[in-house]
This record gives structure tokens, C-alpha cells and sequence, in this order.
């Protein structure tokens, strides 16, 4: 019999949920704009796009001020323990029904793996989406600040290696919510809050 | 002599009751137009057997006014361009319409300012020269018809062209004359409207349809709202009429300006005159239309097509296939659905256009013309008629809308120029009337002083005209969609980066190439999950 714990809390799932809900919506409209596709146009993506980074800026205020207050921000903190362990779960352990290598609690709720992922999110990818995106956004106002001399290609094409790191950590991340104890326990930890664990 | 009596008699009593003092004191109900009602001065009484008799009169109020205009390239369609020291004018350039002036005067000064410039040696030094009627009528009803090197016709009708069987009727001079006020579109439109020989073939940007537009066609202009003339932006003092299409104003840095202000260093007729360098203040993204203002000209957003009031305009005008005849050997034509001639034994094939979307170019304002003499080879390229400068960096210029007129028209392939030939006129050899190549163009070289070889080949070209009249209304302004997209507008402009159009291909590449992989690994792992998770 599994035991469950109670590992995201309320307002964790909250951000989680629409966080996402943004992302994939700012990556819909990224790759309008882009010309992958066209389903709203440029000029209606770029507005929809614009909006959505806005609300996802004011979500992360409310995220940054929840993790600094809970402290919930140490669950990013690297940690080179059983990573070894989990490549060698993902690469094999997996296939033979291994156990987990790693045991989740409510003050490690992250695998080594997915804190490595998530703190190079919040290193590498989402810097440079936020310092491109906003310098797109002003782009009027670059001589105003004497950024004049920016190049408008280089930081839109900053932006799109973003994206691209986006998409590709979106691919990687939605598949590996399949491979926790059984093939939903991540998913609906992430609803209920409560995660199945053996 | 009954008319002029009863006119006599009329004017005598206005002057009565001009000069007996009102006795209700009463300020006119609506706003006299005018400081001077012509119509209570003897000398407009007539009657006028000529042009230059209503000039005449007209001088002896207003002295300076014929040599006012004949500092301008109204009078003497000669233009020294100070930039590059080019001779332009009507009278010098060539164009691939109708081609060029020269040995053509008597048909093509119908629309010169002036009377009687049937050849070259016109006398442009005589102040009774000057047509004071042609900008200033109200009536409507004075014209100058084409082979009368700028008359009106006077006194009795006249069958014109000679032979055809069409009657012109006589123009009352002294009605005209008494009745003249400012310039208006009519007066200005009823030559620059049918420039190269018909209306709107020549600009795209301007035909009849300016005459009383709606917004639609032109918001300025709209004749129930704004109801601009010419004039209100081309701002004329001294008769010279400031904006010009050898040098044209491509980029104004100087924001909007006070009437009057630096009059003689700035071209009042640009957008930004009015509407300054930041003129987008209630749209949404306001910051970012003045910034697109950097690098594209008003006109390319608020142009959205040209030739958008209902009359077609020229967009290809092939002279080489000129000079069919029909099996009684006689000159036909052909029309198209909407009754517009499409070939015409005399003049060749025509494309027109309606709503023509413009073509964008980089533009500083500097145009150089290929004029008479000028070398030119027959090529995979076409010959520039007139090549206009600009280029993304070069700090003047901005990406404008053009009307590319293209076409075939002869050249000399062994002097290896272009030439002048001789069109009009009811001679032996005028092309329009014998339709034999050779011969028109030895006249019309012999008329410009040039040498001909006695060869005709025929040579592409193409010429440039900057769209800037039939500025639409805001909301039928160009959209973002309409050049951020892949097949957009501006598709081929350099030097602006727009997503979509300039996206790194490099990025692109690795970025899906990453996408795909990772996909695949996913999958891969999965797929293997499954597999392992059934033997198990």
C-alpha cells in the first residue's frame, strides 16, 4: 500500500497551473509572431503576447514574495546527492521497475534532477527571456535610455533561443510527469497537492 | 455687342450702388472670399480676342505678377537640380510615357502657363505670355485643348484635331476673367491630374476622383470635411509653388512648423510640417508607430493603394508593339471590360491598375534622371529612367511607396540612347498620325539638337514615382499583418530587422532541430518504458 503526502500546497498548485497555462500560451503567440504559423496574426499576437508576459510578471511577484516568505525557495538549492543515481533511474531503473532512487518530502519535494532543471530555468532561460523580452518590449524607448546602440536583431534573436529553451524544457518536463511512482501520481499531486509515493 | 452693352450698363449700375453710401450698414451674410470682386472692374469688361489681352489687363492692377511667374518651373518647365547640377524640367527630361516635349510643344503646352509655345523659340521674356486664367478660373468652363500650344479658343469653334469632325466651342474670356479666385483642385487638377496625356495615367496618386473625393480617397481632401486644396499644403507665395518631384523632400526631421516659419529653407507640403516627427498620440501603441516613423515614411502606412478613387492608372505602357493597323489599314484600339483603352495603334499596349498596392523602395530624396545623350544599354536590367537614391544607413532616407512605372519605348542602338521622338502633330511625320518610327524620331532629334542614327530598337525602363497623394483615412491605414508577415509588403527591404521576415535561419534551424530531438528522446523513452513495462 502507497503512502501519500502532501507536498504542493495551495497556492504552489495555483502558480504552478497558470504559470503553465501562461507559458504555453506566450509560446502559441511567440511562434505567430515569429511566422512559424499564422493564427492570430502578427499584429493581435503581438498584443495577446505583451499581455501575457504582463500577468505572468505580476504572478511572479506573488511567486517571489511566497517562496522568500515560506522559505520554499531553498527547495532550489542544487545538490549534487543521488544525481548520479537518478540519470542512472532514468537511464535503466526505469525500464526494470527499479524503486525511485529518491524519496520525496514535503522539504525536498524536488529531485535532484528537477532542481538542477528548474534552478537553470531560473538561471539561464528565464533571464533571458525577461531581459530580451523586455528590452523588445521598449524598444521605442532604447535611445531614450541610451541603449541606442542595442541591436534590435540580436536581442530578438536572444529572445528566440529563449523560446526555443522553453519549448524544449516544456517537452521534456510535461513527459517526465509520467515518471513518478505510477503514471499519474505527479499529475495529480500537482491538483490535489497529495503525492502518491511507495 | 448686344452682351457687351447690357455689360457695360450692368457695371455702370454696380458702380452707382457701389459708391452711394449704404444706408443699413449690415456686414455681408457669409464671408466674401475676396478683398476684390472682379467683376466692378472696367478693364475685365472686355471683350478679349486672345490670352495674352486678359493677361494684359490683369498686369495693370497686378504689375509684378507675370515676373513672379516667371521665376517658376511653371513658366519655364526648366529645373537646375542644385544636388547633382542635373537640367530637368518638362522641357528636358524623358519619361516613358508620352516620352518627351520637344518638337511636341503646340499638344503638350496645353498645359504650360503660358500662350503660344508652338516651338522652341517661345519668347518667355513677354509678360503677356503668362495664362493668368488657366490656375485662377472658377468657372470650369476655361480650357486649353492640346495642339493650340496653349491657347483657349477664342471667337468662333474650331474643329480640332483638324479633320476629325470634333467642334470646340469658344470660351467667353471676359466671364472667365471677371470671375477668377484663388487656385483651387480643379485649376491645379486640370493638368496635373491627366499628367502623361489622360487622367490619372501618369501619378496613380492623383486623377479627377481628387476633384471633390470623399475620405475615403483622401482625408485631407474629403469635399465634406476637411476640403483641402492644393494650395492649403502647398502653401504658394510669389506664385512659387513650393514641393517637387526632382527634389523631393523624402525625410523631414524638422517637426511640424508655424506657416511662415523658415519658409524658404522648408517644404511646407511635407506630412510632418503639420503632423511633426511624433504624430501618433491617441493609438494604442503610440510609442511604437512614432518609432516606426524613424524608418518608414508616413505615406507607406497611410497609402494603402493608389489610384483608389475609381480611374485606372498606367502601370505599363509598351511602345514597341505601337503601329498595328487593321485590314483597311486604318489605326484601331482596344478596350477593356470597363471601356478603358488597352492597345492603341499609336501609342502601343497599356496595363492599368486600380487600388494598386505601391512598391517600397529606400528614398532620400535624390532622384537622377537618364536624359538625352545619356549612355544606355539594352539588358537583362531594365534602364532606369530616373534612379532614386537611398539606403537604410545613409541617416536621410526612409522606406517610401513608389509607383514603378515600366514600359518599351525607343531607343537609338547604335548611339545607344534614348530618343525623342516626334508624336504629335498633323504633319509627314508625327508618329501618331503616320506611325513610321524612323521617321518621327529624325524630326524629334533634329528639334532637340541630338544625334540619331537612323536605327529604332525598343529598350525597357522603368521610372520611379513616390506616392504621397490619397492619404486614407487612419483606420483604412496599412496594418502590422500587412509587412510582418512572411509574404509582406516589405518583403527584399534591408536594413530593418522584422521578426518573420529576418528571422536568424541559423536559430531557427538548430532551435527545431532540438525541439524534434527531444520529442524524439521522450518518445523513445517512453515507447521503451511501455515495452520493458509489459515483459516485466
Amino acid at each position: 500500500m502507497s503512502e501519500k503526502i502532501y507536498i504542493f500546497k495551495k497556492f504552489e498548485r495555483f502558480w504552478h497551473w497558470s504559470q503553465a497555462g501562461l507559458i504555453m500560451f506566450l509560446m502559441l503567440t511567440a511562434f505567430d509572431i515569429h511566422g512559424t504559423y499564422t493564427i492570430f496574426g502578427f499584429e493581435k499576437a503581438v498584443a495577446y503576447h505583451t499581455n501575457a508576459a504582463w500577468t505572468l510578471v505580476g504572478l511572479w511577484v506573488f511567486a517571489i514574495f511566497w517562496h522568500l516568505t515560506t522559505g520554499e525557495w531553498k527547495q532550489y538549492i542544487p545538490t549534487t546527492e543521488k544525481v548520479v543515481a537518478m540519470i542512472k533511474y532514468y537511464l535503466s531503473g526505469i525500464f526494470r521497475n527499479a524503486p525511485h532512487p529518491f524519496r520525496q518530502t514535503t522539504l525536498r519535494k524536488h529531485n535532484p534532477l528537477q532542481r538542477l532543471a528548474y534552478l537553470g530555468v531560473l538561471l539561464f532561460i528565464s533571464p533571458l527571456i525577461w531581459i530580451t523580452g523586455w528590452l523588445y518590449l521598449f524598444y521605442d524607448h532604447w535611445a531614450a535610455w541610451g541603449l541606442g546602440k542595442l541591436s534590435l536583431e540580436w536581442v530578438a534573436t536572444g529572445h528566440t533561443i529563449g523560446a526555443f529553451l522553453m519549448l524544449i524544457f516544456l517537452i521534456a518536463h510535461v513527459y517526465l510527469i509520467t515518471a513518478g511512482a505510477t503514471l499519474t501520481s505527479h499529475l495529480k499531486a500537482m491538483i490535489t497537492g497529495w503525492e502518491e509515493i511507495h | 455687342m448686344l452682351r457687351t452693352f447690357t455689360g457695360v450698363v450692368m457695371a455702370g449700375w454696380l458702380a452707382v450702388f457701389a459708391s452711394v453710401p449704404a444706408i443699413a450698414d449690415d456686414p455681408p451674410p457669409v464671408k466674401l472670399n475676396s478683398t476684390a470682386d472682379h467683376t466692378k472692374f472696367k478693364e475685365l469688361n472686355g471683350p478679349f480676342k486672345s490670352g495674352p489681352e486678359v493677361t494684359k489687363a490683369c498686369l495693370s492692377c497686378h504689375t509684378e505678377a507675370a515676373r513672379q511667374v516667371h521665376r517658376t518651373k511653371h513658366w519655364t518647365w526648366e529645373f537646375m537640380n542644385p544636388e547633382n547640377k542635373q537640367k530637368l524640367g518638362k522641357k528636358n527630361v524623358i519619361n516613358n510615357f508620352c516620352i518627351s516635349i520637344p518638337s511636341n510643344y503646340a499638344a503638350c503646352t496645353a498645359c504650360h502657363v503660358g500662350y503660344g509655345w508652338k516651338d522652341k523659340d517661345f519668347d518667355f521674356a513677354r509678360e503677356e505670355n503668362v495664362d493668368c486664367l488657366v490656375c485662377h478660373d472658377t468657372t470650369g468652363v476655361y480650357s486649353k485643348p492640346p495642339g493650340l500650344a496653349g491657347n483657349p479658343v477664342v471667337g468662333a469653334p474650331i474643329e480640332l484635331p483638324p479633320g476629325s469632325g470634333k467642334m470646340i466651342k469658344p470660351v467667353d474670356l471676359a466671364k472667365v476673367a471677371q470671375k477668377i479666385g484663388k487656385t483651387s483642385r480643379d485649376t491645379c487638377g486640370a493638368c496635373h491630374f491627366s499628367g502623361g496625356g489622360g487622367d490619372g495615367v501618369k501619378h496613380g496618386d492623383m486623377d479627377t476622383s481628387l476633384a471633390a473625393p470623399d475620405a475615403a480617397v483622401d482625408i485631407h481632401m474629403d469635399a465634406a470635411g476637411l476640403d483641402f486644396t492644393c494650395g492649403t499644403c502647398h502653401k504658394t507665395s510669389s506664385h512659387d509653388v513650393p514641393g517637387s518631384r526632382y527634389t523631393p523632400t523624402a525625410q523631414d526631421k524638422g517637426g511640424a512648423h508655424i506657416r511662415g516659419k523658415d519658409e524658404k529653407q522648408r517644404n511646407p507640403a511635407t506630412c510632418v510640417a503639420c503632423h511633426d516627427n511624433a504624430p501618433h498620440k491617441k493609438a494604442k501603441e503610440s510609442a511604437r508607430l512614432n518609432h516606426h516613423a524613424n524608418k518608414v515614411a508616413c505615406q507607406t502606412c497611410h497609402i494603402p493603394a493608389f489610384a483608389r478613387g475609381g480611374i485606372p492608372t498606367k502601370m505599363v505602357w509598351d511602345w514597341s508593339t505601337a503601329g498595328k493597323v487593321d485590314k483597311d489599314g486604318k489605326q484601331f484600339s482596344k478596350k477593356d471590360a470597363k471601356g478603358h483603352v488597352v492597345y492603341a495603334s499609336h501609342k502601343g499596349d497599356f496595363v492599368l491598375g486600380e487600388n494598386v498596392k505601391p512598391e517600397y523602395r529606400w528614398f532620400n530624396g535624390e532622384i537622377t534622371y537618364t536624359l538625352l545623350g545619356d549612355k544606355i544599354e539594352k539588358g537583362d536590367k531594365p534602364t532606369q529612367i530616373n534612379r532614386i537614391g537611398g539606403s537604410p544607413t545613409d541617416g536621410k532616407s526612409l522606406i517610401w511607396p513608389m509607383k514603378i512605372m515600366r514600359g518599351k519605348q525607343p531607343y537609338d542602338p547604335v548611339n545607344k540612347t534614348l530618343v525623342t521622338p516626334h508624336t504629335a502633330g498633323n504633319d509627314d511625320t508625327g508618329y501618331w498620325k503616320n506611325l513610321n518610327w524612323e521617321k518621327a524620331i529624325e524630326t524629334g532629334m533634329k528639334n532637340s539638337g541630338a544625334p540619331f542614327s537612323g536605327k529604332v530598337d525598343f529598350v525597357e525602363t522603368e521610372m520611379y514615382w513616390p506616392t504621397t497623394h490619397m492619404v486614407a483615412p487612419k483606420d483604412k491605414a496599412v496594418g502590422c499583418d500587412e509587412c510582418h508577415a512572411k509574404e509582406g509588403r516589405l518583403k527584399g527591404i534591408d536594413g530593418v530587422y522584422m521578426p518573420v521576415q529576418h528571422n536568424n535561419k541559423l536559430v531557427d534551424a538548430v532551435g527545431w532541430m532540438l525541439v524534434f530531438l527531444t520529442l524524439l528522446g521522450v518518445l523513445g523513452h517512453g515507447a521503451l518504458r511501455i515495452i520493458s513495462g509489459k515483459k516485466s
